[in-house]
């Protein structure tokens, strides 16, 4: 059984990454976009990050140069990240259950991270009972915290008639299977494994190829969950939590200036050459085969040949 | 049906229309209106086209007159949104649609950020996400096929109801993007309205007159989408200078296609017809500075509207290529964008990644030039003749869109000594309720659906700002610079009778700067008629 719970975990891990790998690179190998920003944008620099203004005050902003403050734009996402300052400000009803949620999020994250460096400590022989203190803590609060979210947001979802029209079974089953898998987590805390040793245990064994058994079935059955709600992430709108990045970066962001940028022009040009088949007259119909020949073509002005 | 009992599917329903908002659901104003009784479509639109989403009918979709005219309706969409998430027809918007379909948590934070959902009494039908909704599910389902979809996603029931309601939608929105701010993912429904806007065009060949035939098409064939010819063009405005000059005594003459000059200014050709003090303040303020700069005779150059920006990529193309061009053919060091919101953001900003190397003159905006202008101490003023209240209208496109905030307030504060801001503003305003191409429309019921709903935060704004000096007896000002939001503040003002009760009008902002000239005759500003 134990064996198996392994192979789970290993087969879970892969899959988790590879369907995230697989989003970030069908992301990336997308064709470049037009720009599309939306401001107040979080790298701006100066008294303009204050009213979210941009380079485009300036008179030939092209001439001048263009300031990114990276400390600026932490400003905005640590807060954004942490605090989920959006719906904070703009959904404060749905902050109070969906904040606890997230917060317990990264409570678990924490808490795996410091079970991975425990059973790093444990392989390599080195005394890690800091580590394990701290997971102790974050484990617990972190699993109690999701729980008491995705209870909060099911029952948002089903009391709250504008929530209501727009939830369908998929919202449902991922707030119920995060109330499982975090429950079996609880139920193995308090009753199996409250020092989490035998997660350390458990996770040593993943990282060095040796297999130890465990006895639990209420452990094996909370890791076997824990696996499939990893695995299952990147397949849900959930991917937003790594898909965030670029829609922020790439799009809400996206204000870098095609000025000196061959590498953006050569983009262009490929992309300018890309096949057109939309069927609409003032489209098809004039024996033009790329945008830039559609584009270029004023069919108005040049009417077809007969 | 009433708003409360509105699900996803309802949109398939045979149903004679999705919902209605009546007077008594509308968002109250600050000051009691009495809101007049709201006008309904003509019988004969209603059987020709099909108007079955609510009381409006903005896109003139035909109605399918067969079970096979349906099915082919229906066929078309479909092939048009998998043209919508293809790599090569759709690589310009490409990445935004997918991250907005597959990410959106449906949590409804952008919800309360919509001033059409606001102001219809929050009706479900303009919730930012429901149209999306529709969408998404419809592409779940029939183009990416993802398997259980109806249980996973939502049930989603495909009829050419279904299809027509949702193209009509795409024209229940602004595209102002208030929502897409507030979203703590990043999604953007304001944009699926627009891919939606581009599927019944790119794809259907369906999209409203005022856009399309009367729109970009008249400014591929005659320069404009005024259908004024270079020609009338030049006329008109050598008229203008000549009216101007006289009426304000300042002599100036408006310079055309002069080969070198440093700056090629783009007006909206609108502006000629309808607000000549605005192309006369624009020349006065550019001669009195003495910049080297010019209007183009050429193809579209004359019009900087980019019609495609509301509903066709290939039209935008088309349009922008020509504008750039015409800079190419004249040699100027850059182009500069009257007040027009749309034009800015067009030329501007999409332009940015569709124009070739070879095409890349630079494009600012005319106002950080005119903040310059007014701080250079080259032109005298008297910020005393502007001694009035005046508040700013942000337009969308040059705010939320293009991050310009500043210079616009700081000609305020130099020229006008009663600014007052709206709450909020900056790139947090509200549209005007014109965004989008509506501003142009008056077909039918139109009108007065802008009026009474789309335009009614903005009303509420306006007010607002105001609320300090109420009465016929104070001249207010509301400057608008950008022509689109000009023409919806100026219905608005009509429709509720402002300029009588209130002695409210409106303007841009180079007719507040040439106010304040004190080498121009005063009282440039008319608070007479509009």
């Amino acid at each position: 059984m134990s064996l198996f719970v392994y192979l789970i975990t290993y087969i879970g891990i892969i899959i988790f990454c590879a369907a995230v790998l697989k989003r970030i690179i069908a992301y990336i190998n997308n064709p470049p976009h037009v720009r599309w920003e939306l401001y107040p944008v979080g790298h701006e620099s100066g008294e303009r990050a204050e009213y979210g203004g941009s380079y485009l005050e300036d008179v030939d902003w092209w001439k001048k140069p263009r300031h990114v403050s990276r400390i600026n734009e932490l400003k905005v996402m640590i807060p954004e990240i942490l605090g989920l300052k959006a719906v904070h400000e703009y959904n404060r009803p749905l902050w109070f259950v969906t904040y606890p949620f997230h917060l317990g999020l990264y409570f678990t994250i924490m808490f795996m991270v410091f079970i991975v460096i425990g059973s790093f400590a444990q392989i390599l022989d080195i005394p890690a009972a800091p580590i394990m203190a701290i997971a102790k803590f974050t484990g617990p609060l972190g699993f109690i915290l999701t729980i008491c979210g995705a209870v909060g947001l099911l029952y948002k979802r089903i009391t709250d008639q504008n929530l209501k029209i727009h939830s369908c079974f998929e919202h449902y089953f991922n707030l119920m299977l995060f109330i499982v898998t975090m429950g079996l987590a609880v139920l193995t805390w308090l009753f199996v494994d409250p020092d989490f040793l035998m997660a350390k245990t458990f996770v040593a064994g993943l990282i060095s190829f040796k297999l130890t058994a465990i006895s639990s079935p209420l452990f094996l059955l909370q890791i076997v969950f824990m696996v499939a709600t990893i695995a299952y992430i990147p397949f849900t709108h959930m991917s937003h939590f790594f898909m965030k990045y670029f829609l922020y970066h790439d799009i809400r962001w996206g204000d870098e200036p095609n000025i000196n940028t061959p590498k953006t022009d050569a983009k262009i040009n490929v992309v300018l050459n890309y096949p057109i088949t939309w069927s609409a007259p003032h489209i098809a119909g004039h024996n033009k085969k790329t945008w830039a020949e559609v584009a270029t073509f004023n069919p108005e002005a040049e009417p077809e040949k007969e | 049906m009433t708003k409360k009992s509105l699900e996803i599917n309802d949109v398939s329903k045979n149903t004679a229309i999705l919902s209605k908002v009546n007077n008594e659901d509308l968002m109250p104003l600050p000051w009691s209106i009495e809101e007049g009784e709201s006008k309904d479509i003509v019988q004969d639109l209603k059987d020709k086209y099909a108007c079955d989403l609510d009381d409006v009918c903005v896109l003139n979709i035909p109605k399918p007159q067969s079970k096979e005219e349906e099915q082919e309706f229906v066929d078309k969409f479909i092939t048009g949104m998998k043209k919508s998430f293809s790599k090569t027809d759709n690589w310009t918007f490409l990445s935004m649609l997918e991250t907005t379909m597959e990410n959106c948590a449906k949590c409804n934070t952008c919800s309360d950020a919509c001033h059409l959902y606001e102001a219809s009494g929050q009706n479900e039908m303009y919730r930012p996400t429901y149209r999306t909704e529709i969408f998404r599910r419809i592409y779940k389902k029939f183009v990416k096929k993802e398997a259980l979809s109806d249980l996973r996603n939502g049930k989603i029931d495909l009829n050419w109801k279904t299809v027509a309601r949702l193209g009509e939608m795409a024209y229940r929105c602004n595209i102002c993007r208030r929502c897409a701010q507030t979203c703590p993912i990043g999604a953007d429904n304001a944009l699926v309205a627009r891919e939606i806007r581009k599927i019944f065009s790119q794809e259907m060949g369906i999209a409203p007159p005022e856009l399309h035939e009367k729109g970009s098409v008249n400014q591929l064939r005659t320069g404009s989408s005024t259908q004024m010819t270079a020609m009338v063009a030049k006329d008109n405005v050598e008229f203008i200078d000549e009216d101007f000059s006289e009426e304000t005594g300042y002599d100036f003459k408006t310079p055309w296609d002069v080969q070198g000059a440093d700056i090629l200014l783009i007006h909206n050709a609108g502006e000629i017809m309808a607000w000549p003090d605005n192309i006369a303040a624009f020349s006065i303020i550019f001669e009195a500075a003495g910049l080297s700069w010019t209007l183009s005779s050429e193809i579209a150059a004359y019009d900087s509207i980019n019609y495609g920006v509301f509903y066709d990529d290939v039209q935008f193309a088309r349009t922008a290529i020509l504008h750039a061009q015409a800079a190419k053919n004249l040699g100027v060091k850059k182009i500069v964008l009257a007040e027009c919101g749309h034009a800015h953001k067009a030329l501007t900003v999409i332009a940015d990644r569709v124009l070739p190397e070879g095409l890349k003159t630079p494009r600012e905006s005319c106002f950080p030039l005119l903040r310059d202008i007014v701080n250079s101490g080259k032109i005298k003023f008297d910020p005393s003749r502007n001694n009035f209240p005046v508040t700013l209208h942000d337009p969308c496109n040059v705010t939320r869109l293009m991050g310009i905030i500043k210079p616009q307030r700081d000609i305020m504060k130099a020229l006008c000594p009663q600014f007052r801001e709206m709450v909020p503003n900056g790139p947090h305003n509200y549209c005007c309720g014109g965004g989008s191409g509506f501003a142009i429309m008056h077909r039918n019921n139109i009108g007065d659906w802008r009026n009474k709903l789309t335009g009614r935060k903005k009303i509420s704004q306006i007010l607002n700002a105001f609320s300090d000096t109420r009465g016929p007896e104070t001249e207010k000002y509301v400057c608008a610079p950008c022509s689109n939001c000009k023409g919806q503040i100026r219905d608005m003002i009509e429709h509720y009778e402002m300029l009588d009760k209130e002695k409210i009008t409106y303007g841009g902002i180079v007719e507040l700067i040439v106010n304040a000239m004190v080498d121009v005759n005063p009282g440039f500003i008319n608070w007479e008629e509009f």
